[in-house]
């Protein structure tokens, strides 16, 4: 009997190890690599590719102008240019995911802890995120957009408010998924050796949960986090998309693919270039989600 | 197994309460109500009357309740009378859309139609594409076939809907002209010119979301065989003689429809959701087009009911799931 494992060159570090399964699921590098290359051309691109100054005049006669060295992917039907404008949109679009996601993660973390760990709290919270689920979310994020939009653009700005309200929504209202796994985590955890030895030695639940719990539930939540960034990226383009979502003057992928759409039977490259990096980011990010979800599941890992 | 559906439906009723109350303040609270939308040019004694003559001068709770009735007391009176020739419902106010003036259910049994036709369609389609695919990926699991599968699988989870439909009208509208890019609702089938022409016409909304629901179940399928392809009845049902026939599509398909069947039962709710953006995209003027409608317009009646129906949609559905899950697998015992 040799030992399966003596094959295999040892890994240095665990972090090594996650990596170095991560990096055998092809879909997942490639994942990787169209993502960061989007990330960064939405980063630096705006700084690299300054559209000339038009005045109103030669834009109006610059409108619908198809790629061009000048406008590498054309115009609009206010002369604006579409690549700058593709850049920016990326920034929110990118934006918007990550920052609901973490509120997401953030909130379902939390409810899921304390569901998990406090026994009181346990049947309320789940209730509560039952009910959650049964809510009917589009047209919920639709009322509340359309409702609160021009209360909180009063008070905060046009652009940050959208932003803010939007994000919010998404935030509040995609937590549940990991609320749960949380909570399935804790509740097995709670009853490990080490953790019952930690409490027994009298150390506060807060202190138990953050060093001993949290730490342990990091992989699941890795893993709905970064299935979260999609959700949150198809969901914002979808309410930009009915209309509902950013100004267009300050765009993301998803409202430039609704401004395309009455251009769509004259100039349909205006819709597949946004409707292109929607689809592209989403695909890279579940392909990165289940490299993920392999190289942080020990059972996997090594084999 | 009774027991445990009586309790499941019992626990049902607060949920649906809290939820409603929930949908009621949520779209009646805030800030942008209609109200504030009359003009100012209105002197104040019209601009009461105005607001009055919509109900909307009851305070809160006594609106959130004659709702309710509305919803659960009077409204299916009202269709009860008028399947049975009976006048339970007497001449009590139904919810009226702001909008219209005409009762909200009206409205939504002229529009149900149109979503059944198309996105039920889509729906059978996604799951009759679904069930093959899953079960040869799971067969010849890490074939060509199986890699093609999750391939597509994952292009359709992340390729949303509005964007897959617009390039179907890019493609086969615009370019190839084979079918119209907008949805006819006026179309009435009569001959077989016409029925020609209604398949032509939902063909691109019914492709658009037949892939979309077509990719999730498919995975499914596919996990669930695997899982029982490993079991040992199945080495058994081999070792007996069986044909390859019999033992995947007889004893491990059977086995393996147990959680997509549930799966199927569960999506069904949301499909009404992701309608939303269909039924815009092509034009078809079902219910999603009806919300959005009312929420363009500030109805708030409409709203609050529509958002509800989809609410008891969903927790009715899960139910039917839950049950289901009981009484095709033996194996599971609620008590």
């Amino acid at each position: 009997m040799s030992d399966p494992t003596a094959a295999l060159p040892k890994p240095a570090s665990q972090n090594k190890a996650i990596w170095q399964q991560f990096s055998t699921h092809k879909g997942a590098l490639f994942g990787l690599i169209i993502l960061s290359i989007l990330a960064i051309a939405v980063l630096l691109g705006p700084y690299l590719w300054v559209p000339e100054k038009l005045s109103v005049a030669q834009a109006i006669k610059l409108k619908n102008q198809n790629p061009s060295l000048r406008f590498p992917l054309g115009t609009d039907q206010l002369g604006r240019d579409m690549l700058s404008r593709m850049l920016l949109a990326g920034r929110i679009s990118l934006a918007v995911g990550f920052v609901a996601m973490f509120i997401a993660i953030v909130f379902g973390t939390l409810v899921g802890v304390l569901a998990g760990y406090f026994k009181r709290l346990d049947g309320p919270l789940m209730r509560l995120t039952d009910m959650f689920l049964a809510l009917p979310l589009i047209p919920l994020l639709l009322v509340l957009v359309m409702l609160f939009r021009d209360r909180i653009a009063a008070i905060i700005g046009p652009e940050l408010g959208a932003f803010t309200l939007i994000v919010f929504a998404i935030g509040i209202t995609s937590w549940m998924q990991a609320a749960r796994i949380v909570r399935g985590e804790v509740l097995a955890l709670k009853e490990r050796e080490y953790v019952l030895a930690a409490r027994s030695i009298g150390a506060a639940p807060r202190r138990i949960i953050l060093r001993h719990i949290l730490p342990n539930v990091i992989s699941p939540v890795m893993v709905a986090a970064t299935l979260g960034i999609a959700d949150a990226i198809i969901t914002e383009s979808v309410l930009s998309f009915l209309g509902l979502g950013f100004p267009p003057d300050f765009p993301t992928w998803g409202r430039l693919l609704f401004d395309g759409l009455s251009y769509m039977q004259v100039y349909p490259i205006r819709v597949i270039w946004p409707g292109l990096a929607i689809s592209l980011t989403v695909l890279s990010v579940n392909y990165i989600g289940d490299g993920v979800r392999d190289a942080l599941d020990p059972r996997i890992r090594g084999r | 197994m009774l027991t445990f559906t009586l309790r499941r439906l019992l626990l049902a009723i607060p949920t649906l309460l809290v939820i409603s109350l929930v949908i009621f303040l949520l779209v009646d609270l805030a800030p942008g109500s209609p109200m504030s939308e009359i003009p100012l040019t209105v002197p104040p004694d019209v601009r009461q009357k105005m607001i009055a003559a919509l109900g909307a001068d009851q305070p809160v709770f006594v609106r959130y309740f004659l709702w309710l009735r509305q919803f659960f007391w009077v409204e299916p009176a009202t269709v009860f009378d008028g399947w049975f020739g009976t006048n339970m419902a007497g001449d009590e106010q139904r919810i009226l859309s702001w909008q219209s003036r005409s009762p909200v259910f009206t409205i939504i049994g002229q529009r149900v139609p149109q979503t059944l036709t198309v996105i039920g369609t889509a729906y059978l389609i996604g799951i009759l594409i679904a069930v093959p695919i899953g079960i040869y990926s799971a067969y010849r699991q890490y074939s060509w076939f199986d890699q093609a599968g999750t391939m597509f699988a994952m292009i359709g989870f992340s390729v949303p809907t509005f964007f897959s439909g617009t390039l179907f009208i890019i493609i086969f509208a615009v370019w190839l002209g084979w079918f119209p890019t907008k949805y006819d609702t006026t179309l009435n089938v009569t001959d077989w010119a016409s029925f020609i022409k209604q398949v032509k016409q939902m063909t691109l909304p019914v492709m658009t979301l037949g892939l979309a629901n077509a990719a999730a179940i498919s995975r499914y399928m596919r996990s669930s065989m695997l899982e029982n392809m490993s079991q040992d009845y199945v080495r058994t049902a081999r070792a007996k003689g069986m044909s390859e026939r019999t033992v995947v599509l007889k004893h491990v398909l059977r086995n393996s429809m147990i959680p997509v069947v549930t799966v199927i039962a569960l999506g069904i709710p949301s499909i009404f959701g992701g309608a939303i953006i269909t039924e815009n995209l092509f034009g078809v003027n079902g219910i999603g087009a009806a919300l959005i409608g009312a929420i363009h317009s500030n109805d708030i009646p409409m709203v609050q009911t529509l958002a509800f129906i989809f609410a008891v949609l969903i927790v009715i559905f899960n139910l039917i799931a839950d049950v289901l899950y009981g009484f095709l697998d033996p194996r599971i015992r609620y008590e």
